[in-house]
């Protein structure tokens, strides 16, 4: 019985967030339609889109499997390369949905593939030292992109860590990715309803994960690694199922990012985007997949709301994210919060049913 | 003679990494927390030498208390107002707030100073050294580092193992409910903590800026994470790993860029990180920790 | 925790709403410096004291740059640049000539893209800006799909005005730099053997770099060596600078930004390693680095098309003018985004264009005008655009001596 309720009460709440979701594409396509909408805020829907699902699946990560990552956008780049490189190569040849469709798939498994490579041999590290190594695959990642020179002529690919002339290409030759220039002259393909499905995809897929036999798995793995083990699970095998599915959602975000910008750099996906996307997860609840969707929108748009206060934008907003924080993981920032809760409701109690208060 | 001088410039580097190094080490050993924010406490300590030293002309040792005073003053400030409130929360928040204290300092540093570079005069006045007739110049810079760089080393370790506020933070560092009924009071030891790790800081930032001059509201950032893997690498919360990691970082990554490749140097450093960390999964001088059921 | 983001979430819901249905009357509230002189178009209108036949109605002049993060310094100094322009263009006028808003895009091409439209919703009708190349590729894609018409001050890789016909530069493209430069060195035989020290992690630096190893070649110089470094590592550059030195180079160039360059400067000087150095644009600007000895600067050679210690009025003015507005001396950014808003200037008063066009038709309007103009600036005389959008300005190369600039001979 209390198992049935549970279940419903899961469901319960995955269908709000899908709701939620889906309530706010119907508002933003109803308002865009009446042509409401400010282009500052129409601008910001593919890449507010592209944050929810980085932050749901560093969530996997981080609130589910317990691990903390500090290299998310080292995926990002690797599934924003991989994606971009096929479309580049496709959009002028192949019809649109074709070569879209193939740059996501080709995206998301490229990263699956790093996520492989990074998971093997980092997920027998824990704590701070796995957050470090992720962090140094974060880097590597930028680094090696950023002196990576890839063009391609009559006589094949051609391709070099030093400088685009080491590279020997022919005057006919096509350069791909120059160094950190990046790619450049890519034609945007993202729009804000292959973002909202990416979300709603993503929810799926991580949702059902997590109330899934293997979700469970993962769970007591993060509570207890020794207690797990000692039931049999296997911990290696979990491990990377939710290492590697978090890695491909965020070479798929990654995808959509690139795609909704005619440039595409390794600069951006630097340490400071990925500590971007945990503040996200952080500030949203560790493990809370609805708050990563909501937080993830906020905080897309707060900088832009704060435009305003020009010099004084960032400042803010900084200390908007302290306050933030405090204020809601603090421990006795939430037992106060907590009292006034309780006076709140005391006093509605006592408006409603006068005679039936009991101390 | 061309390798002993790359060595030497990565000596100098990785002396600079170890004393960012040991002030993450020391909070991070105690308090438990990674403090983000600790590159730019060095970054604003930098700014108080630069006016007072370069702009009023204090003595430049007047001029490095003056800014250790300052960072004490803003790091058991920061612990207080920011890093306090959280001790009890998790790990994770207080990561995230350490980062929003980052950004402020950053764009408050930008605000007040604006981002142009200043470029920072030397705090050193020693003369550089001339090896092997003049085909091997030490800077006094470099000197200088290596040296207050063993000494602040050899007195951590001392002040830790001899001193009775050093046990405190031994006891806070290996149980802090434990230390907590046996009297230690925790906050003040951790605020303590913060004050030596800052003070550190002005240090750091006085010989960063001084073998690397430009100064400006970023300055601090990249250091310190160059200087958090560091501390990583030798084994987080230990005084000499922190020492050891530094230096090693800074010889790796001069080499890397004198030997393999310029552009690819980070990638090597960060790739050595990675390799050690698997083979020793607490850092080469970390403890192994056992865990219980 | 719920309850708080949901209440979250409805204010943000409620603030973009209210943003929505306000775009048309309440934007320019948070413009900068436009409300200052907004309130006199009227009189200015009546009086019509100027004769000519441009109407009251202000255009409004969009600026990008990065006025926070690592490249701040230089789209401040482009923002300064355009503010002290506007002012004096509206004080000469006797009435608003450019509404102008400036934008923050932290050198990334997302934030400058956010920061575009947010201009757009101010009903921004040219845009200068932004300020680097990364960003200024991203907005120039959209100025094309709007038909808005895009001045550059500083963003000079070549896919920039490659970009769309309606996109222009200011300064020189970074291959045509790195070409100049080689010839420069190679004709005036500066050096024999080539050192290069750049920033493998910035468009800019790797742009004329790559043009100039090209030219060099061409030209029979020797590069000995070409080092990098990148915006992670570029605290210690002495290793690269000892490589430069082992290698035996005579000469090292420095396609990169002053930032950096004063920090090679230093180096040197401490290593006691003594090559000619020759920087691009990007090197100017080195004289008023604070707490810099300019004296490590003498001899420095650079290619530049502006020089603060100029003789000509106009510098003298310009010069003159933002030192006492800002407190510095200005470098080649805060001299092209002045000479940016002085071009659309030019033709506001040959009449082409004025406040009551679209951005459409301004756009099209300032496309034929600046392809077919010549333009007088701080940044040299007869200046002309080719349709492409790229500038053709006569290069000058400067040498410090004494702690100023001299043209070298």
């Amino acid at each position: 019985m209390t198992k049935l309720k549970n279940l419903k009460k899961s469901t319960k709440s995955n269908l709000i967030t899908f709701g939620i979701v889906i309530l706010f594409y119907i508002v933003v396509q109803i308002l865009s339609g009446a042509d409401l909408l400010t282009s500052s805020f129409s601008g910001q829907l593919v890449p507010i889109c592209a944050y929810v699902v980085l932050a749901v699946s560093l969530n996997l990560t981080v609130g589910i499997l317990g691990e903390l990552s500090l290299g998310h956008a080292g995926f990002m780049s690797v599934g924003a390369f991989a994606g971009t490189l096929v479309w580049v190569l496709l959009c002028e040849t192949a019809p649109a949905w074709l070569a879209l469709i193939l740059a996501f798939v080709v995206g998301g498994i490229a990263a699956g593939l790093f996520g492989v490579v990074v998971g093997v041999p980092v997920l027998r590290l824990s704590g701070d030292y796995l957050a470090i190594v992720t962090l140094a695959f974060g880097e590597i990642v930028k680094n090696f992109m950023n002196a990576c020179y890839l063009g391609y002529d009559s006589t094949g690919i051609h391709f070099s860590l030093k400088d685009s002339a080491s590279m020997g290409l022919a005057d006919d030759g096509v350069v791909l990715i120059n160094g950190a220039m990046g790619i450049t002259g890519v034609t945007k393909a993202s729009n804000f309803t292959i973002g909202i499905v990416l979300v709603l995809i993503t929810l799926i897929v991580v949702l059902n994960l997590i109330h899934s036999r293997a979700g469970r798995a993962i769970t007591a793995i993060r509570d207890n690694e020794i207690a797990a083990q000692s039931i049999g699970i296997q911990i290696t095998r979990y491990k990377l199922m939710a290492f590697i599915t978090s890695a491909v959602f965020a070479g798929l975000a990654g995808v959509l990012y690139s795609l909704n910008f005619s440039t595409l750099v390794a600069k951006k996906f630097d340490y400071n985007t990925s500590i971007l996307i945990l503040v996200f997860v952080v500030l949203g609840g560790i493990g809370n997949i609805r708050g990563s969707v909501i937080a993830a929108a906020i905080l897309t748009v707060l900088p832009e709301l704060l435009r305003s206060m020009n010099d004084y934008r960032m400042l803010i907003y900084a200390i908007v994210l302290i306050v933030m924080m405090i204020f809601n993981q603090s421990p006795q920032m939430i037992a106060w919060r907590k009292r006034i809760a309780e006076r709140f409701a005391a006093r509605r109690a006592k408006g409603k049913h006068p005679t039936k208060e009991v101390g | 003679m061309q390798f002993l001088s790359y060595l030497i410039n990565g000596i100098s580097l990785g002396s600079v990494y170890a004393l960012i190094a040991l002030g993450y080490t020391m909070v991070y050993g105690i308090a438990k927390m990674l403090n983000f924010a600790h590159g730019d406490v060095i970054m604003i300590g930098s700014y108080v030498i630069f006016f007072a030293f370069g702009s009023f002309g204090l003595n430049p040792i007047l001029s490095i208390v003056l800014s250790m005073v300052v960072c004490t003053i803003l790091g058991v400030t920061l612990e207080r107002v920011a890093y306090r409130p959280l001790r009890e929360a998790p790990s994770l928040a207080v990561l995230i707030t350490a980062i929003g204290v980052s950004y402020l300092l950053q764009q408050v540093a930008q605000l007040l100073w604006t981002s142009s570079p200043k470029s920072f005069q030397s705090v050193v006045g020693l003369a550089p050294i001339s090896l092997f007739n003049g085909e091997l110049t030490i800077s006094g810079e470099t000197i200088v580092t290596i040296v207050a760089c063993v000494v602040i080393m050899v007195g951590l370790i001392w002040f830790v193992n001899h001193t009775p506020a050093g046990h405190a933070m031994l006891a806070v560092s290996e149980d802090r409910g434990a230390a907590q009924l046996m009297g230690v009071n925790v906050n003040a030891t951790i605020s303590l903590t913060f004050a030596i790790g800052s003070a550190l800081a002005a240090v750091a930032g006085a010989l960063l800026c001084s073998s690397y001059p430009t100064l400006q509201p970023t300055t601090g950032a990249m250091p310190g994470i160059k200087a958090f893997v560091a501390a990583v690498f030798g084994g987080i919360g230990s005084i000499p790993g922190a020492f050891l990691g530094g230096i090693l970082l800074g010889i790796i990554e001069n080499l890397s860029k004198a030997y393999i490749s310029t552009q690819l140097s980070d990638a090597i450093v960060f790739l050595v990180l990675i390799i050690v960390l698997l083979v020793k999964p607490t850092g080469l001088l970390g403890k192994k920790v056992n865990v219980k059921v | 925790m719920k309850k708080f983001v949901s209440a979250m979430l409805a204010a943000t819901m409620a603030l973009s709403l209210a943003a929505c249905g306000s775009t048309a009357d309440t934007s320019s509230e948070a413009s900068e410096s436009t409300s200052t002189a907004a309130s006199t178009d009227s009189t200015a209108a009546e009086s019509g004291a100027t004769g000519e036949a441009a109407s009251g109605t202000p255009i409004k002049l969009g600026g990008i740059g990065p006025i926070t993060g690592a490249t701040a310094v230089y789209g401040t100094a482009v923002k300064n640049g355009e503010e002290l322009a506007v002012n004096e263009i509206n004080a000469a006028a006797g009435y608003t000539v450019f509404d102008w808003k400036f934008e923050d895009d932290e050198g990334d091409a997302e934030k400058a893209l956010n920061a575009y439209n947010t201009l757009k919703d101010w009903d921004m009708q040219v845009l200068v800006g932004p300020v680097t190349s990364t960003p200024s590729l991203s907005v120039g894609a959209e100025t094309v799909n709007d038909n808005m018409f895009m001045l550059t001050p500083s963003a000079s890789a070549e896919d920039v005005a490659n970009c769309g016909d309606n996109v222009f530069q200011m300064c020189f493209t970074d291959p045509n730099q790195g070409k100049v430069s080689a010839d420069y060195i190679a004709d005036n035989a500066l050096g024999t053997k080539i050192g290069v020290i750049y920033d493998s992690s910035d468009a800019y630096s790797t742009g004329i770099y790559d043009a100039f190893t090209t030219e060099a070649e061409a030209k029979g110089l020797e590069i000995v060596t070409a080092e990098a470094f990148n915006s992670d590592n570029k605290s210690d550059l002495s290793t690269q600078l000892a490589k430069c030195s082992d290698a035996g180079a005579d000469l090292v160039f420095l396609p990169i930004y002053y930032t950096e360059a004063s920090q090679i400067l230093v180096a040197a000087n401490k290593s006691g390693y003594e090559p000619t150095f020759f920087g691009c644009d990007g090197m100017d600007g080195i004289l008023a680095v604070e707490g810099f000895d300019t004296s490590l600067a003498e001899n420095l050679m650079m290619l530049c098309p502006f020089s603060a210690y100029g003789e000509d009025e106009t510098t003298k003015t310009f010069v003159s003018a933002y030192e006492e507005a800002y407190g510095s001396t200005p470098n080649q950014f805060a001299a092209d985004a002045y000479d940016c808003v002085y071009a659309i200037y030019q033709c506001v008063q040959a009449g082409k264009i004025n406040g009551d066009m679209s951005a459409s038709e301004i756009c099209d309007a300032l496309k034929t005008e600046f392809t077919t103009m010549s333009f007088g600036g701080t940044t040299g005389e007869n200046q002309t655009w080719d349709a492409s959008g790229m500038i053709s300005k006569a290069p000058k190369v400067y040498v410090i001596k004494n702690g100023a600039y001299e043209l070298a001979a």
